[in-house]
């Protein structure tokens, strides 16, 4: 046992120390297979906490929204629906919503405003998402003002920042209340932008659905469990070309790591050669590139994945913003919850280190089975 | 330990367009503890020969016999094994790895045998003291003289404490008075029990009073046996 750990130790030793030999080389190798992980692990970070944000984000909204359609465009919807709908059987609750978009040009980023608390609560008091607070440099105390339709500011003070588990949902939020929604969009009493229903038992939601279609023929029930679907295939979609991407790069590199390999330069050829020739065995030599492989490959995966949680969870995953996200609600500069699982590293390692061990062993594994006797010419 | 041929034949090549046979049935014997040089001009197949006896490559038929062990049968693993424990090895190119010191030159061969670090340098700072070369252990191995780099080549050489000696065209790369050096080298070798095996077409190597026998080889044949 003592005796195999200290031959394993002389192999890496060695191999360190041709690593240290052939210093440019290895660094150069080192540069694209870093880069490649990098890439790897930045789109699989990134994709894996969208998706679980929004799962975040959706398990928290009501199982039914019902809007109100007009000539194919939303409508706001009477309040008095709410007592069309009456007692529906399986709904729990259900209210209305005020909510809507603001275009700030200073930052030409799109607010979501919804409203919070009830009539009582001071109509110049706003609490805002951390991401608006960080494009615009507002804090607790400060003022927000906001113009209506017809040109009219509103000057808000920051009461509260929102803090929340997913910045999906908060970073570009704002919430006032009631009162001062309708000021700013100019919207009477008696209507809401949506209705919300929430149903106890969820196998009764297209029960519920149809029903209403019947009672309301002019409004669209939205389900969560679509808008679910329809996140998973946007996400999917834009995933899907990354990785087309990613696959090209990946297979590039294969072939980079395959061509290094069988095209072992004569001197490499040489050294196993003379290895073999002064009493090392076949699995010596392999064992030894083993390592090397080995070395670069968990080198090049570290710093790989730790560079791409950096990029993915501090820097927004800047590089991929254009590719990733293309709803302009998400575009104040939110920040990721790190979410991180197994099976996730288990896959990114997978696709990295096992191909370039595959590609390069191989061919050393065909040079270093041949007799030794080269070396002697 | 004495080696024994049979019949040996080399094919390069076998079976295909430019199929070459380097050796065409050699018969002999080597008595342990002699020098033994084989001389030829180039492409007799000396460098051939030598090889299959050091078990770098093996024959295409025929038999060679290492004290009671028939090697030319072995399977590689074992190969390997009789190869580390019974052979050093004398480069005419010398063959050290660049890049490594002088010390990690000498020890390369007893790497895979895992023996504790400080038995393993001592040992080699041992040989490179009785060398000459002590005061360039730590030197990277492209510092050194031609006349020096052989002296590491034989020190790697001994490293494992080998029976047999085999140096293929040691002193080609060489001047008359490092090839005398050298020769002087060799002397002290066989004085210390060992089995030395050169080839060499240079006359200062086979006409040496060092070498007790001198084979010639032609074509892949023995043409003359002298002593
Ligand atoms: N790997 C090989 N493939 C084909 N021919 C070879 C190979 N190695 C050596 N030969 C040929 O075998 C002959 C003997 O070579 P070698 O043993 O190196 O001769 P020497 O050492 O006496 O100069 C030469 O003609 C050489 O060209
Ligand atoms: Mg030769």
């Amino acid at each position: 046992m003592l005796l195999f750990l200290r031959k394993q130790k002389y192999l890496i030793d060695y191999t360190l120390s041709s690593l240290l030999r052939r210093k440019g080389k290895s660094l150069g190798l080192l540069a694209v297979y870093t880069t490649i992980v990098f890439m790897l692990a930045s789109v699989t970070l990134f994709t894996h906490a969208l998706r679980k944000e929004a799962g975040l984000m959706l398990q928290a909204s009501p199982e039914i929204i019902v809007q109100r359609m007009q000539a194919g465009r939303h409508a706001m919807i009477p309040a008095d629906y709410l007592q069309r709908i009456g007692r529906l059987r399986g709904v729990m609750q259900k209210a209305g919503r005020l909510w809507g978009y603001y275009y700030d040009p200073i930052v030409k980023a799109n607010y979501t405003i919804m409203t919070e608390g009830q009539s009582d609560t001071p109509l110049t008091e706003i609490v805002i998402g951390t991401g608006i607070a960080r494009v615009q440099g507002l804090d607790v105390g400060d003022y927000l003002t906001l113009r209506s339709q017809s040109g009219e500011a509103f000057s808000f003070q920051i009461s509260a920042l929102l803090e929340n588990d997913s910045e999906l949902v908060s970073a570009d939020l704002l919430l006032m209340s009631p009162k001062a929604f309708r000021r700013l969009f100019s919207i009477p009493e008696g209507f809401y932008t949506d209705l919300v229903l929430s149903v106890r038992n969820p196998r009764e939601v297209n029960k519920v659905a149809e029903k209403l279609s019947q009672l309301l023929p002019d409004t669209r029930p939205i389900l969560r469990d679509e808008v679910l679907r329809t996140y998973e295939s946007v996400f999917s979609w834009r995933q899907g070309i990354l990785f087309v991407l990613l696959l090209g790069s990946v297979l590039a590199f294969v072939i980079f790591a395959w061509d290094k390999a069988s095209g072992l330069s004569a001197e490499e050829r040489r050294e196993i050669g003379i290895l073999k020739a002064v009493g090392w065995e076949t699995a010596d030599v392999m064992r030894m590139k083993f390592w090397e492989g080995m070395v670069i490959s968990l080198t090049a995966f570290l710093i790989g994945y730790l560079a791409a949680y950096g990029h993915v969870f501090f820097a927004s995953a800047s590089l991929f913003e254009p590719v990733l996200k293309g709803w302009s609600v998400l575009y104040p500069q939110f920040r990721l919850t790190p979410y991180v699982d197994g099976l996730q590293l288990a896959t990114l390692f997978f696709f990295s280190v096992l191909p370039y061990i595959v590609a390069t062993i191989i061919p050393i594994w065909r040079t270093s089975i041949a007799d030794p006797d080269a070396v002697m010419r | 330990m004495l080696i024994q041929l049979k019949d040996i034949k080399k094919v390069y090549n076998q079976g295909k367009p430019n199929e070459f046979q380097a050796i065409r049935g050699v018969s002999m014997a080597f008595e342990p503890n002699r020098v033994s040089c084989i001389k030829g001009s180039s492409g007799s197949g000396k460098t051939t020969l030598l090889s299959m006896i050091g078990c770098l490559s093996r024959p295409t038929s025929g038999r060679i016999q290492l004290g009671e062990q028939v090697i030319s049968s072995l399977p590689e693993r074992f190969l390997t094994d009789v190869r580390r424990h019974t052979f050093g090895f004398i480069f005419q190119r010398f063959n050290l790895i660049p890049g490594l010191s002088v010390l990690e030159n000498v020890m390369l061969p007893a790497y895979p045998l895992g023996l504790p670090y400080k038995k393993l340098v001592d040992a080699a700072r041992r040989l490179l003291q009785q060398f000459n070369l002590a005061s360039k252990a730590d030197n990277p191995i492209e510092w050194l003289s031609g006349g020096e780099s052989q002296r590491v080549a034989i020190c790697r050489a001994l490293i494992n404490d080998p029976k047999i000696l085999i140096a293929d065209e040691p002193t080609a790369n060489l001047d008359s008075k490092l090839s005398n050096e050298f020769m002087q080298l060799i002397a002290e070798l066989r004085q210390s029990g060992r089995t030395v095996l050169l080839t060499s077409h240079d006359p200062e190597v086979f006409d040496s009073t060092v070498v007790d026998r001198v084979v010639e080889m032609r074509d892949g044949v023995v043409l003359a046996d002298v002593g």
